[in-house]
């Protein structure tokens, strides 16, 4: 079984476009949209969501007012700052301990150091995530909920159910589409995969961001392509981009030209591929050729 | 006055708009800041081209086990609630990219066997740039937790200055983390389906959080109106819209500011700012 994870460094360089793509053009496989706290996939795969499922990422502390003598231990303790402390009203002055939810870690130190015992610590949902039938296989996507942590804990359950679904089903592929960035979700996105491939564009940012991805995919020791998205929007940083990745001995598998038509398929709800078979969509199809050369040779 | 640049869509024009916006007000002679708070993926540094005369280390505390004391007894694992260590065999393990350094396990060793050393995650650098203080926090490569540098970075900010903060992208805590206490927040949209989407998002976030925002619509005539009709049904005030402008583009590309694009643009984001502190002040 082939995992591909797309992933990019900086967003927008065009990452669930051509996930959306490569899903049109692969047969047999599982979609998963690890972006969980900006998941878009869906809105091009015409989904029907099948099932849906709470997500516990952790747990969380709160303080029994009427149990709490005011003593400020477990502010002491704290080391995320998430224990606050206010007088309540104006006229009749009344400290009173509360813990900001969105500060709080999970821990668990001011629940042990708490003489009263009036720290309940519950786990708490934090987020959702689902299975979804699209004319390309099944999906499976999640939605973070707002301001939550554990996104890389999530991102893992995602990929579990994936592989599940992919033994079920007898699929040999696994088509991730990866969140922005290098950090927690991205490194649960990319552990353990068959093949990372980059997607870039000429700028100055996205290649800046690019080599801090390389060298993360090179740290973690996994196969990576790199993708160049509307490279001809300026050449000369296209060229910088080829040396570049020639410096690093990592091939380039695609050059996709810059084509309005990209956008017009996003607000169509589809792929590129279904919406014209002009530049953009060549460039694609001809990279998913490369990509299962690499796939052969790697693999 | 802390204004942040978020959005819950990466590469909408988030750095954009926070450099231009920082040089814009820096010009109409304030005293601004400008911290770059996306520390896994910096990209301020590309624009304002500063001089950096700090450099730091950002450090967090993990735990290590003082062996001839430890017997084994596992309390400090059945503590942790992030994995982070473990007795495996006949030793304790630390997995250090695990640890959120809560100091829990430390706590409750009853044989005093841990103590906690600095490991570095990161760097946080200050210069000057276009007329701005630029303050830029950049995460390791395979270092998966970064709030701890954001909220060092914070840390710096003179209270007097005008502050920018260039947020990363998405929802989750790294977001909350950078803009989290700021007096207002600019989400910057594309009018695109996945703009608007995660637009709805961000927009939930504010609500959670529960800080005064407002929307700027960037490359406004890419896409349809819905962004616009969401905004108004919401009522959240689009405080800008910035047309798709190839000159942009390009500037961009190569790492040029907007500002130089066209003077237009100085006095737009000078006019933004105002209608900001005007509502923060308010």
């Amino acid at each position: 079984m082939m995992e591909l994870v797309v992933i990019s460094g900086k967003g927008g360089t065009g990452k669930t476009s051509m996930v959306g793509s490569l899903a049109s053009l692969s047969r047999d496989k599982v979609l998963v949209d690890c972006d969980v706290d900006a998941a878009d996939l869906h809105l091009i795969l015409q989904n029907k969501v099948q099932k849906t499922t709470e997500f516990i990422g952790g747990k969380q502390a709160s303080i029994d007012e009427d149990k709490c003598t005011n003593c400020g231990i477990c502010q002491d303790y704290c080391r995320f700052d998430a224990i606050k402390n206010e007088s309540q009203s104006d006229n009749e002055y009344k400290e009173r301990y509360w813990i900001d939810k969105h500060a709080c870690d999970g821990c668990g130190v001011c629940v042990r150091h708490c003489p009263e015992d009036a720290i309940d610590f519950k786990e708490v949902v934090s987020g959702e995530w689902y299975i979804s039938d699209t004319p390309y296989g099944p999906l499976a996507h999640a939605r973070l909920g707002i301001a939550q942590a554990n996104s890389g804990k999530l991102v893992s359950e995602l990929r579990q159910q994936a592989k599940q679904l992919a033994d079920q089903r007898g699929l040999d592929l696994i088509l991730i589409d990866g969140p922005p960035g290098i950090g927690c979700p991205v490194i649960a996105s990319i552990t353990g995969v068959g093949y990372v491939l980059i997607v870039t564009e000429p700028s100055m940012s996205a290649l800046h961001d690019m080599e801090r991805l390389l060298k993360l995919t090179v740290h973690f020791r996994i196969p990576t392509g790199i993708c160049i998205n509307k490279y001809d929007i300026n050449l000369a940083l296209t060229a910088r981009i080829e040396d570049f990745a020639k410096e690093q001995n990592v091939k380039i598998l695609g050059r996709i030209p810059f084509d309005p038509t990209v956008t017009k398929a996003q607000m169509a709800g589809t792929s590129i591929i279904e919406h014209n078979d002009n530049g953009a969509s060549n460039s694609i199809k001809k990279l998913w050729s490369n990509l299962n050369a690499e796939f052969k040779e790697k693999g | 006055m802390e204004i942040s640049i978020a959005s819950g869509k990466g590469g909408t024009g988030k750095t954009t708009i926070a450099t231009n916006l920082a040089v814009a007000i820096a010009k109409m002679g304030k005293k601004v800041s400008y911290l770059d708070c996306d520390v896994e993926e910096p990209n301020g540094s590309i624009f304002l081209k500063p001089k950096i005369t700090e450099k730091f280390d950002v450090t967090v505390l993990i735990p290590r086990v003082i062996h001839d004391k430890c017997n084994l007894c596992g309390e400090c694992s059945a503590a942790c609630e992030y994995n982070a260590i473990a007795v495996l065999g006949k030793t304790v393990e630390v997995f250090d990219s695990l640890c959120h350094s809560c100091g829990g396990c430390l706590d409750v060793c009853p044989e005093d066997a841990i103590e906690e050393i600095p490991r570095t995650i990161g760097t946080i650098s200050h210069g000057d740039g276009m007329g701005v203080k630029f303050y830029e926090g950049r995460l390791n490569v395979g270092e998966a937790i970064s709030p701890p540098i954001t909220k060092e970075l914070r840390k710096l900010v003179n209270k007097s200055n005008v502050t920018i903060i260039d947020a990363p992208p998405g929802t989750s805590c790294p977001v909350i983390e950078a803009i989290n206490g700021t007096n207002f927040v600019i989400l910057v949209t594309e009018p695109t389906p996945f703009g608007l989407n995660d637009l709805k998002l961000a927009v939930g976030m504010m609500r959670e959080i529960d800080l005064p925002f407002g929307v700027v619509i960037n490359r406004s005539d890419i896409g349809d109106n819905r962004t616009d009709e969401y905004c108004h049904d919401e009522k959240i005030d689009i405080l800008m819209k910035i047309p798709f402008d190839r000159k942009i583009a390009e500037a961009y590309s190569q790492g040029d500011m907007m500002l130089d694009v066209d003077s237009k643009y100085e006095k737009s984001l000078y006019e933004l700012y105002q209608n900001i502190a005007n509502r923060a002040l308010s």
